[in-house]
């Protein structure tokens, strides 16, 4: 079975510019936040993020690295709008396709599915379909039983996206990963939406020790759906990632804080940006 | 003698106007979100609602006694939402007079003046399940004449958009600080439906930026009853709902 154990260096090594990219977690929840600080010290630019956003959003966004994003929300959870994304927003530095969160699973399933699109309801009547060119409707080839009609509904189109990025509680050497939270979120539809997928972990483990910690319900992504697998200890922080850990409250107090002003954002960037993981993971440990 | 109107405290006839909003609502997902919301939803199921479902606010719908009853992640949510067996509660940092609801964005939402929440699951809320609304300080900021963006979908909106927005599409109450409104007029416009003890027929009006149809006779909103009151001392005891509507 092919190792495919790797590095977030080497899997930032594998983005390009203007790529779309799909992240994992929801809002302020196991985000995969090592590989979100490894783009923040790359050079890439011009990125599409697709995500159920939260601060893998409001980075790349204040360091300018994204062209475009795809969304629902921007939220911290307990800071219920992310203020980087805020200030990206409203400079129009972004531009953005705004979706529905139930619009954004069924994009990410026509991609995992390889149809153009799935229909639904959701989004009628509402400024997500009225004021955005890019999502169109469709008329049902089948008469409603109940009432004859022949519906207008919604053509959710497919988000396919050139790289997942997920953070999972373990995985093994050969990509099989195990959610053991209370919430996989849409993890395993961003690995499928994706033409290529990378997975973090709080920890490696061989395989036959993944049913040591939980179920076999909590083994959702299995190694068709992943490309590399890098052991990132902590490597959500500051996003929860339970039960491993909980969200670090006080530092994201201080990440938002800092959207204040661009002093505030430079100075936070130099202290917890511009240090490869390991320094910023030493640093987290020493205060 | 102290009048009824002194001894009652406006957040306590809130709950009980949100849980007033799940009456005969039977086995479905209640689902109120904000303080008062909660607090409101588990009033009803505590006593008139019994067969409510509702979440730990996470990924389980947790019973009455706090036991887990069965796994509902992000996914499941939608497979619920998009069924109709759900009513939710939802904010809105503005309403118009036919139920549109906005909390994406203040101005143009590709370049807004203020960036909010986003769509969140609003628009998929309203055309699927039953809505009412919160709105936890009632004036012409938040009852405006036009939203800025169309996140919750409201009746003239989902007439616009055809048969399949109206199919499900359910706007019960919109419950404030000050009144509870109702959509019950011939052309679902936004209704005057009783004021909370303390409030006037004019001091709503004054507080909505647009023309509130009011009936006649407005009633006073029900006050909480002796068991409901000690209910809600059981469910809140540290008075979260007090710091969300202090007294008038």
């Amino acid at each position: 079975m092919a190792d495919k154990r790797t590095t977030i260096e080497e899997v930032v090594g594998e983005l390009r510019d203007g790529m779309t990219i799909g992240i994992g977690g929801w809002g302020s929840r196991r985000k995969p936040m090592a590989l979100v600080r490894a783009i923040a010290r790359s050079p890439l630019r011009d990125l599409t993020l697709v995500s159920y956003g939260g601060p893998d959003v409001g980075i790349l966004c204040a360091l300018g690295k994204v062209r475009k994003v795809v969304f629902a929300f921007v939220s911290l959870d307990s800071i219920p709008l992310e203020p980087h994304f805020r200030n990206a927003m409203q400079t129009g530095a972004v531009e953005t396709l705004q979706l529905d969160e139930g619009m954004f699973l069924l994009g990410l399933q026509a991609a995992a599915w390889r149809v153009p699109f799935l229909p639904t309801r959701v989004g009628l009547g509402s400024d997500v379909v009225a004021r955005q060119d890019e999502i169109h409707t469709v008329i049902s080839p089948y008469a409603d039983p109940d009432t004859g009609e022949t519906d207008e509904l919604v053509a959710m189109p497919a988000l396919r996206l050139d790289v997942a990025l997920v953070h999972q509680n373990r995985a093994d050497a050969s990509g099989n990963a195990q959610f053991l939270g209370p919430d996989l979120y849409f993890d395993d539809l961003m690995c499928q939406a994706a033409k290529r997928s990378f997975v973090t972990c709080e920890r490696i483990v061989d395989t036959g020790d993944l049913l040591k910690e939980g179920t076999h319900h909590t083994l959702r992504i299995s190694r068709l759906w992943t490309d590399g697998v890098v052991e990132t200890p902590n490597g959500a922080h500051f996003t929860s990632c339970v039960p491993d850990y909980e969200r670090d409250e006080a530092f994201q107090r201080s990440y938002a804080a800092s959207a204040k002003s661009p002093e505030a954002w430079a100075e936070w960037r130099t202290a917890w940006l511009d240090l490869d993981e390991d320094g910023y993971q030493q640093k987290v440990t020493t205060g | 003698m102290t009048s009824v109107a002194t001894d009652v405290r406006r957040a306590d006839v809130c709950c009980v106007a949100i849980a007033e909003c799940f009456r005969g609502d039977g086995e479905i997902v209640a689902n109120p979100i904000g303080t008062i919301p909660r607090i409101g939803g588990l009033l009803a199921r505590l006593s008139f609602e019994p067969d409510l479902v509702m979440t730990d606010g996470e990924a389980m719908f947790t019973n009455a006694d706090g036991a887990v009853e069965a796994w509902n992640p992000y996914r499941s949510m939608f497979d619920v939402v998009w069924s109709g067996r759900r009513h939710v509660i939802m904010g809105g940092s503005q309403i118009d007079a036919f139920g549109n609801q906005n909390f994406a964005a203040i101005g143009d939402m590709k370049k807004p003046k203020a960036q909010l929440l986003g769509f969140r699951g609003a628009p998929g809320n309203t055309v699927n399940n039953v809505t009412s609304y919160w709105v936890p300080n009632h004036n012409p900021r938040v009852f405006v004449d036009r939203v800025d963006v169309v996140t919750g979908v409201g009746y003239d909106a989902a007439a616009a958009a055809g048969p399949a927005a109206t199919r499900f599409h359910s706007l019960r109450h919109v419950v404030t600080n000050l009144a509870v409104l109702d959509f019950a007029t011939p052309d679902h416009r936004l209704r005057l439906r009783s004021v909370h003890p303390g409030v006037t027929v004019d001091d709503v009006v004054a507080a909505t930026g647009f023309a509130l149809v009011v009936p006649d006779e407005v009633p006073t909103s029900r006050t909480p009853a002796p068991e409901e009151l000690a209910l809600l001392e059981r469910l809140d005891p540290d008075g979260e709902r007090f710091a969300e509507v202090p007294d008038a």
